[in-house]
């Protein structure tokens, strides 16, 4: 199935994101990652605090280091969440690896097209391909989907789309990522108004490389992500609530006017 | 017998019909696919996913009606399905049936669309409103044809209790309404192509539409308690129309009349399928205009021809 284009490689596999050997490949975010500096040492650092009040950005965090939605109107604040999502351990034993098979076997795709790589997506529902063999189908609303595949690359304006989404998504979600610009910018590395890793922004599972990947190539990667899945690998959402501060840091660095917000349910 | 005898009969009945009715709506999914050229999903992916959806770890509730709506839903599906004698002259399958049971059924298949307008209204989402209002109207419509052509068949019979008019088609295929009554078969036929939300009239639940209608916010368990509602919704109004115009299910053997009601029963949604896969959508005024224009006429000719 896979062709050679292929690699998916786990978050484990590819280790911490970036570290004082190797440089940040985007440096926008902030140096380190969910494994290499845990959020409590960010947000507990004064001095970190500081800087998160200039760039001329909307203060990312209170005095009291919480996110207060500064993005919205004062009466829209309400009617927001106020809390930031929490980590929900999973069951143990046997009663949980059924509970992964049943969500490995019913994939429910985000039908958003967030870059060029959702042309990939399409061919995927044909008689060709057929993604509904695998119990994959694609919904129209993220209050309903599991997987989000981001399409290639992730423009700062699509970002904010992605996050509001990623966030409205019910745990536990998982991300594929597609194409090389996920991984690494692809040939949109020195862009302006491109994001270069994805996953400092949102958690990923699965990093399907290939610009562009063939339809093939997103099977073979669903494929690798129902067994990550079944082996209890993918807690993206768990990883999402753990190191929350410090991918919020991320994304308002990058989305100058950050106007929606703070949490999401 | 009982009360709490006839109340264990019908938990039997509904696991039955719940179970069927999700293997029903697999193989149905795959007919389409089959249609669409494809190999589709396994059978059995329904329990799969109302199994997934209740096995999320968050959820989002917006308010005490929010969580009442599928509540409701479900209890329109339950109320639908336990009034309705699923195997006539069967202890088991006989359900809650009652001498004026047909009219209360109609009441609530109208009364779970209505619980969840309240539930889906009170998300906030434009979309269920949306949504909401698409599928009330399109409702109103082809419950016209519905109500002239249940009326046609409580008239020819002269009886509101479904059993009874089970038992006035027993003894041959030529006593069945559909023959006996063609009229009020088709208009009913008709009215039941939008009951169920297929093409052409999926409008209300299009996901290229609007994002899907009514159940846009509901997610995690609330969309498991839709989904398990869907199965037991399309069950009773499978079965109420094969009581209706297709004689029912009545065998000897209890064994046989299970077999007689699956082999009806997936007939009926075969034929919803096959309307699904053959006719692109009609938006809502259109499907709203279809249904008061021909099978309304129709089903006023079955009532007049009763009554004369």
């Amino acid at each position: 199935m896979a062709d050679a284009t292929t690699t998916t490689r786990t978050y484990a596999e590819r280790g911490a994101p970036a570290n004082a050997a190797v440089a940040n490949p985007d440096p926008r975010t902030i140096a380190g990652g969910p494994v290499a500096a845990p959020a409590g040492e960010i947000a507990t650092s004064p001095k970190e605090a500081d800087v998160r009040t200039v760039d001329g950005q909307l203060r990312i965090f209170t005095e009291q280091l919480k996110l207060a939605n500064e993005g919205l109107a004062p009466e829209d604040r309400r009617n927001f969440c106020d809390h930031p999502p929490e980590v929900i351990k999973p069951f143990r034993g046997t009663w949980e690896k059924f509970l992964n098979w049943a969500r490995s076997e019913s994939l429910w795709i985000l039908g958003f097209g967030t870059g060029c790589g959702a042309i990939e997506l399409r061919p995927l529902m044909t008689a060709r391909f057929d993604m509904y063999r695998y119990g994959i189908q694609p919904r129209p609303t993220p209050r309903q989907s599991g997987v989000f595949v981001i399409g290639g690359y992730a423009s700062v304006k699509t970002m904010k789309r992605i996050v509001r989404s990623y966030e409205q998504m019910q745990g536990p979600k998982f991300v594929v990522a597609l194409g090389s610009c996920t991984i690494n910018g692809g040939m949109y590395w020195d862009s302006y108004n491109t994001i270069n890793r994805l996953d400092h922004y949102i958690p990923v599972d699965v990093y399907i490389a290939g610009c562009m990947p063939r339809p093939e190539s997103l099977l073979a990667g669903f494929v690798r992500l129902k067994e990550m899945i079944r082996a209890g690998e993918c807690e993206g959402a768990n990883r999402y609530a753990e190191n929350f501060e410090w991918y919020k840091t991320n994304q308002k660095r990058i989305i100058k006017n950050w106007n929606m917000p703070d949490y999401n349910w | 017998m009982t009360v709490l005898t006839k109340a264990f009969y019908t938990l039997v009945s509904l696991v039955v019909i719940t179970v069927y009715s999700l293997l029903l709506i697999g193989t149905m999914a795959r007919v389409r696919a089959k249609a669409q050229g494809r190999i589709g999903q396994p059978a059995y992916q329904p329990f799969i996913d109302i199994i997934k959806n209740n096995s999320l770890r968050t959820g989002v509730s917006h308010g005490v009606m929010f969580f009442l709506g599928p509540v409701f839903r479900l209890a329109g599906g339950l109320g639908t399905y336990l009034f309705i004698p699923v195997i006539f002259g069967s202890a088991v399958f006989a359900n809650f049936s009652f001498a004026g049971d047909l009219l209360l059924v109609m009441y609530f298949i109208f009364f779970g669309q209505l619980g969840m307008a309240l539930g889906a209204g009170e998300s906030g989402h434009p979309y269920t409103a949306i949504g909401v209002a698409r599928g009330l109207a399109q409702m109103t419509a082809f419950e016209l044809p519905f109500a002239l052509s249940v009326i046609a068949v409580a008239a020819q019979h002269g009886t509101l209790s479904i059993t009874e008019i089970v038992a006035a088609q027993q003894g041959g295929v030529a006593n069945w309404v559909a023959f006996t009554n063609p009229l009020a078969m088709i208009a009913g036929m008709i009215a039941f192509l939008g009951m169920s939300g297929g093409n052409p009239f999926s409008v209300v639940l299009a996901p290229q539409e609007i994002p899907i209608g009514p159940p846009t916010e509901m997610q995690s368990s609330f969309l498991g308690m839709l989904q398990t509602n869907r199965a037991i919704f399309n069950g009773a109004k499978m079965v109420l129309f094969m009581n209706l115009f297709w004689g029912g299910a009545a065998h000897e053997s209890l064994i046989v009349a299970i077999l007689i009601m699956v082999a009806k029963t997936f007939l009926i949604y075969l034929y919803v399928t096959i309307v699904g896969a053959s006719f692109p959508r009609f938006r809502t005024e259109q499907s709203i205009r279809f249904f008061i224009g021909v099978p309304t006429v129709i089903g006023v000719i079955a009532v007049v021809l009763q009554m004369v």
